[in-house]
C-alpha cells in the first residue's frame, strides 16, 4: 500500500461517478475518505445518491468511473466481492430479514455461510441479542412475529454478526414511529461507543445526522456538497447548507408555536 | 349393464389401464419438472432469454394435442414407440407452467431479502438455494398441481396413438357409441386428476412461505 495518506481512511471514494445505462448519472466525481471508527452520515433528499453511495461500497453497484478503496484495497480490482461482504455489515430500511428463517437463523447467516461451529455460532448468537438489547426467548421466533422496533433490532444483530469492522446502514430506523426510533437511535450511540466500527449511515433527517455522525456529508443531485462535523454543519455559512438548516429550524418553530398556542 | 358394474367386472383391465396412465403423467411430470424448473431459475439469471423461453413454451401449448403426436411421430427412438411418444408430448405440454412459475416465484420474492442477503456476502448459489427458492416453493408447485391436472387428462389422447392408459376405455366407447364405456375411462381419470388437484394444493399450502 504506497498511496499516500489512506492509512486511517477505512473507506475511500476517488473520483467515484455512477451512471445508469440510459446515461442518467445519480453520483459525479465524489471525493471522500472515511476513517476508521467514525459514524459518517450521508445526508440529503431522496434521490440525491445517497444510496447509491452507500451501494458502491459493497459493490452492490459498480462505479462508472473512479475507484472505491475499501482498506486500501480496490473493490473492483482487488477485492473478491463476497469477501469484500461478508466484512461490511448491511442493515437497509426494510430489514430484509429472511421470513423463512428463524431470529436465530436470520442472526447467524453470515457465520454460518463462513461455516464456524455450531457452538461457537450458537454462543454468538445469544451475545449479539443481548447486544441489541433483545431477550433470548426471541431466538426461536419468525420475523412475522415481531414488531417493526425487534425486527430493525434483529437485522443490527445480523449485520454485526461477524464482526465486521464496517457498517452499513441505509435509513434503518426510517420506517419506525417516532419514539422507538429515537430509542434505538440512543441505543446505536452506546452500542457505536463500545464497538467503534466504521459507520456509513444514510439518512435524510437532520436531526438523525446531527444526533449519530462524526462527520456529516451533504449529498445533493449527486454530488457531495459540504463535509462538516455537526457543529461546523450548524454554523455553516455555505448556501446549501444554510438552506437545509433553515427548513430544519422553521421545522423546529413551526412545532413550538403550535406547542404553545 | 351400468358403468359400476362394468368396472367391477373388469377390474383388472381397469386398474391395468389406470396404472399404465399413472406411469405416462408420472414420467412426462418428472421429466417436465427436471427441465422446467432449471430453465426457469435460467430466465431470472439471464433475462435474455426470458422472450425465447417463455414463447417457445407457449408456441408448444397452442399446438394441437393430436397434431403435436403426428409431428413427433418421425423422431427417431421416440418414433418408434407410442409411449414414448406419448411421455415426450406430455412433457412438452407441461413445462409452460411450470417454467412460467418458477420464473414469477422467484421474481416475487421480496426485494429487500434477496438485497440484503446479497449485500452481506451469499453467493448467487446460496442466494438461490437458501432464500429464492424455498420462498419461491408456494408459487412452483402451484406449477406443478396446474400442469398435472392438465397432464392427466390430456394422457387420455395417448389412446388414440395406442400408448395406452384409460384413454383406451374413451376411444373404445366411442367407437362403439357406448357411453358408459367412455364413463368407464372417464371417471376414474376424473378422479385422478382431482386427487392430484388436492394432494398437490395440500403440500402447495404446507410449503408456502409464512
Amino acid at each position: 500500500m504506497d498511496d499516500s495518506g489512506s492509512h486511517d481512511s477505512a473507506i475511500e471514494f476517488r473520483n467515484v461517478s455512477y451512471r445508469l445505462d440510459g446515461g442518467r448519472e445519480l453520483l459525479s466525481q465524489l471525493n471522500l475518505q472515511i476513517l476508521r471508527g467514525e459514524t459518517l452520515v450521508l445526508l440529503g433528499r431522496s434521490g440525491s445518491g445517497k444510496t447509491t453511495t452507500l451501494k458502491l461500497i459493497n459493490h452492490l453497484l459498480a462505479p462508472s468511473e473512479g475507484e472505491i478503496r475499501v482498506e486500501g484495497r480496490s473493490t473492483t480490482t482487488e477485492w473478491d466481492v463476497i469477501r469484500l461482504r461478508r466484512m461490511i455489515g448491511y442493515v437497509i430500511q426494510d430489514v430484509g430479514l429472511f421470513p423463512h428463517f428463524t431470529v436465530e437463523r436470520n442472526v447467524a447467516l453470515v457465520p454460518k455461510i463462513e461455516k464456524w461451529p455450531a457452538e461457537r455460532i450458537q454462543r454468538r448468537v445469544r451475545e449479539l441479542l443481548h447486544l441489541v438489547g433483545l431477550d433470548s426467548q426471541i431466538a426461536s421466533r419468525y420475523p412475522r412475529e415481531l414488531s417493526g422496533g425487534q425486527r430493525q433490532r434483529v437485522g443490527v444483530a445480523r449485520a454485526l454478526a461477524a464482526d465486521p469492522p464496517i457498517l452499513l446502514m441505509d435509513e434503518p430506523f426510517g420506517a419506525l414511529d417516532p419514539i422507538t426510533r429515537a430509542e434505538l437511535q440512543r441505543e446505536f450511540l452506546s452500542l457505536q461507543n463500545r464497538l467503534q466500527k466504521t459507520v456509513v449511515f444514510v439518512t435524510h433527517d437532520m436531526r438523525e445526522a446531527l444526533l449519530l455522525g462524526t462527520r456529516i456529508a451533504l449529498i445533493e443531485a449527486g454530488r457531495l456538497v459540504a463535509l462538516n462535523t455537526p457543529e461546523e454543519f450548524l454554523n455553516s455559512k455555505d448556501p446549501l447548507v444554510v438552506a437545509y438548516v433553515d427548513a430544519f429550524r422553521t421545522d423546529l418553530k413551526t412545532s413550538d408555536k403550535r406547542g404553545n398556542s | 349393464m351400468n358403468v359400476w358394474q362394468f368396472m367391477s367386472q373388469n377390474r383388472t383391465e381397469v386398474l391395468e389401464l389406470t396404472l399404465e396412465h399413472l406411469w405416462l403423467v408420472g414420467v412426462s411430470m418428472a421429466l417436465a419438472v427436471l427441465i422446467g424448473i432449471p430453465l426457469g431459475i435460467l430466465i431470472t439469471r439471464w433475462p435474455k432469454l426470458n422472450k425465447p423461453v417463455l414463447g417457445g413454451a407457449n408456441i408448444i401449448q397452442t399446438v394441437p394435442s393430436l397434431a403435436l403426436f403426428g409431428f413427433l411421430l418421425p423422431v427417431p427412438w421416440i418414433g418408434e414407440r407410442a409411449d414414448r411418444l406419448a411421455i415426450l408430448a406430455l412433457t412438452l405440454y407441461a413445462l409452460l407452467p411450470l417454467i412460467r412459475n418458477t420464473y414469477t416465484g422467484i421474481r416475487g420474492v421480496d426485494r429487500a431479502v434477496v438485497e440484503a442477503g446479497r449485500g452481506m456476502g451469499m453467493t448467487d448459489r446460496q442466494l438461490l438455494f437458501q432464500v429464492e427458492l424455498p420462498l419461491a416453493l408456494g408459487v412452483i408447485i402451484a406449477g406443478v398441481r396446474v400442469a398435472t391436472v392438465i397432464s392427466v387428462g390430456l394422457a387420455t389422447i395417448a389412446a388414440a396413438i395406442g400408448a395406452g392408459g384409460l384413454g383406451e376405455f374413451i376411444f373404445r366407447g366411442l367407437a362403439m357409441v357406448s357411453n358408459q364405456l367412455i364413463l368407464v375411462g372417464a371417471i376414474p381419470a376424473a378422479a385422478l386428476a382431482m386427487l392430484a388437484d388436492v394432494s398437490l394444493g395440500w403440500l402447495e399450502k404446507r410449503l408456502a412461505p409464512h
